[in-house]
């Protein structure tokens, strides 16, 4: 709580404007004490299957996401288009552990599953430890070759990173374990997956969404709770300079592969922890899911959000979400034919979402909710540029 | 009052805190730097010094690990640092400014004088994310031991919390010493810290690197293109000219030198 008071600084940037200093202080302690209540009572005000509460929910989990991949593009400032090689490895978690896909396996712990079923049945809880584990191996593996390269090359050592998990995962049918197993079920699907199970709360149901909801919103605050510290420590520190000046920043100490391995492996853990609620939530894993897109949709949150910062990855995976999952499905899908168009609004989302990215650009290159550090650098940048229009212009004024 | 003479031999007679032993850096066909040897002893400040292109900033890049000498051995007290990494080296302390100043843009002064502190903090992932005791206190004192170095090169307080970019020249300049300062290093390098300053300001900084030698026991390796500052405060200056060292010995041997006064002002007819 304390900890939340005090990184809600940059809302209290946002109000300072508006109310004075001593009054924005007090309510920064308040924002995030009402929000925190507002989140977990939220569920109370819509039926248990909302479709609103469904998108809140896919929502959340692009949070996690967005979390994740702002540490590796934001903090760290290398830009991975693969992310969702990440999302893949949380979902198929989900599946080997938490079904009965492994059906030669007979393991259960603590799930909702029937004693008797076949495969590997493991708790919610350790198949999130399990992916943890996974997703920070193979994130430190994707930024081994990444490591001598910068900026584009680094683009494209990531994507086709992802694109090769995404192949796997659709040829893993052909990837034979023994005894009839393969690793993935592709483009078939891993299905029937356990639905989370807690000791004390029972069996989640996709009837009730609720318990989902309060679920992905614990992940939220733990991620942003690990996010935040990271950012005001050492490590957050040290990504920081390397973002800034590599060269100077090994020259002063900074062990570059360690800390670049560190941001892969973080980012791909939050990644992971998405993948693994997002695969249990759609209770089935296929591998035509795993697209290209993905990486770009949770790349366009953090640079809608303003790149770097915790609270713009929040708003913006909350914004693009809710446009992608509600507001374009649900509210105005059926607007063009409002105006006698054959066609539904689903079809047009990328384009819409290309308008909205362009329309950001443009009016805010900074993004919605920049990084405290990078707008006064815009600022100060600015107002250098001035400057030197204000010297450059002097002579003409003059002549004029 | 101790003259140049008494400085002089006092720091030739101590050991050599860093050797350079015939280093050579090849880029491709061509040679930057070329059988070049120097020692540097303990408490002292020696100049690099030579015409644009000698290789004075390659030398520097090699013995703080960012390039790796072709041939030839980099000796720091007892330990071989040819082929150390950067933050290795610096670990051993060794820390340095640049040609160019080269802070963090949007980090903060005190923030960049922080990371200099790096290499001598412990906080890991576990650390970090629990905020421990140990932590807590690691950040506390790392941000006083900042502020006290921001404070010793003359930074004005209201200037602590201003991103480095907002600084003025002067300041970044100051920033990026303390910033070396804060790795706790035995040997400082230097890289044209005069650049763009005015003759009084340089003049204080002569000063200055005097003291730091004095009180925070440094040695220091200089690159410097003002000969009053160089002749000021060199104990001993060793010029390159093409990758290779022409001369080498205290001030007044090198000023009377031919091949010095051929390098910089070309040859007589």
């Amino acid at each position: 709580m304390s900890e939340l008071r005090a990184q809600l600084q940059e809302w209290r940037e946002a109000i300072a404007a508006l109310v004075p200093s001593w009054l924005a202080r007090r309510w920064s302690r308040w924002l995030a004490g009402a929000l925190i209540v507002i989140g977990i009572v939220l569920p109370f005000f819509f039926a248990p299957a909302s479709g609103f509460l469904n998108a809140t929910i896919i929502a959340l989990a692009y949070v996690v996401m967005a979390l994740g991949l702002n540490v590796v593009v934001g903090f760290a400032g290398l830009l991975d288009l693969g992310y969702v090689a990440f999302y893949a490895f949380g979902a198929y978690a989900v599946g080997w552990f938490g079904s009965g896909f492994f059906f030669n396996a007979h393991i259960h712990v603590l799930s909702s599953a029937l004693g008797t079923a076949p495969g590997i049945h493991l708790n919610f809880v350790l198949i999130l430890l399990c992916a943890i584990g996974i997703t920070s191996v193979a994130g430190t593996i994707i930024g081994l070759p990444t490591l001598r390269l910068r900026g584009d090359y680094i683009a494209i050592v990531t994507l086709a990173f992802g694109e090769i998990i995404g192949v796997v995962a659709v040829n893993g049918t052909s990837i034979h374990l023994g005894g009839g197993e393969t690793l993935t079920a592709g483009n078939l699907g891993i299905s029937a997956l356990d639905l989370p199970y807690f000791p004390g709360i029972g069996n989640f149901t996709l009837l009730d969404l609720r318990p989902w909801y309060w679920l992905i919103f614990v992940i939220v605050l733990i991620v942003l709770f690990v996010n935040l510290r990271l950012r005001d420590s050492r490590i957050g520190r040290a990504w920081i300079a390397l973002r800034e000046d590599e060269i100077a920043a090994v020259s002063m100490g900074i062990p570059l592969v360690r800390t670049k391995l560190m941001a892969y492996a973080i980012g791909a853990a939050f990644g992971g922890m998405s993948g693994v609620f997002l695969g249990a939530y759609a209770t089935t894993v296929n591998a035509s899911q795993f697209a290209f897109s993905f990486s770009i949709f949770v790349l366009a949150m953090i640079i809608v959000g303003g790149l770097g910062s915790i609270w713009g990855a929040v708003l913006g995976a909350l914004l693009l979400s809710y446009i992608n999952y509600y507001l374009i499905p649900d509210v105005l899908n059926s607007l063009p034919r409002t105006f006698g168009l054959n066609f539904d609004l689903t079809q047009l989302s990328f384009g819409i979402f290309g308008f909205l990215l362009v329309l950001v650009m443009v009016l805010r290159p900074q993004g919605l909710f920049p990084e405290r550090r990078r707008r006064l650098e815009l600022t100060a940048e600015i107002a250098a540029e001035d400057a030197q229009l204000v010297e450059a212009g002097t002579p003409t004024a003059g002549a004029a | 009052m101790t003259t140049v003479a008494e400085e002089l031999g006092g720091a030739l007679e101590a050991p050599a805190l860093m050797r350079v032993e015939r280093v050579t850096k090849e880029f491709g066909g061509l040679v930057a730097v070329s059988d070049v040897s120097v020692d540097v002893p303990t408490r002292s400040i020696v100049s690099l010094i030579g015409p644009n292109g000698a290789g004075k900033t390659t030398l520097f890049n090699m013995l703080t690990g960012l390039y790796r000498p072709t041939s030839g051995r980099i000796v720091l007290g007892e330990r071989d640092i040819t082929r150390a990494r950067p933050d290795v080296i610096t670990g051993l302390g060794v820390a340095r400014t640049f040609q160019n100043i080269r802070l963090f843009g949007a980090m903060s002064a005190l923030e960049n004088v922080m990371i200099g502190h790096h290499s001598r903090m412990r906080a890991g992932f576990a650390g970090s994310v629990l905020r421990t005791p140990r932590v807590r206190r690691e950040e506390r004192e790392v941000r006083e031991r900042a502020r006290e170095l921001l404070d010793y090169v003359g930074v004005r307080h209201d200037a602590f919390d201003r991103l480095a970019v907002q600084l003025s020249y002067g300041d970044q300049r100051r920033v990026e010493i303390a910033r070396a300062l804060a790795a706790e290093p035995s040997l400082l390098l230097l890289d044209e810290p005069t650049a763009g300053m005015n003759p009084q300001e340089s003049a204080a900084l002569t000063g200055f690197m005097r003291r730091l030698r004095d009180e925070l026991n440094l040695t220091i390796l200089l690159i410097e293109h003002d000969m009053k500052v160089v002749m000021d405060v060199s104990e001993r200056i060793t010029v390159l000219d093409h990758g290779t060292k022409i001369a080498e010995g205290a001030p007044a041997d090198v000023r009377a030198s031919d091949r010095v006064i051929e390098a910089y002002l070309g040859k007589q007819d």
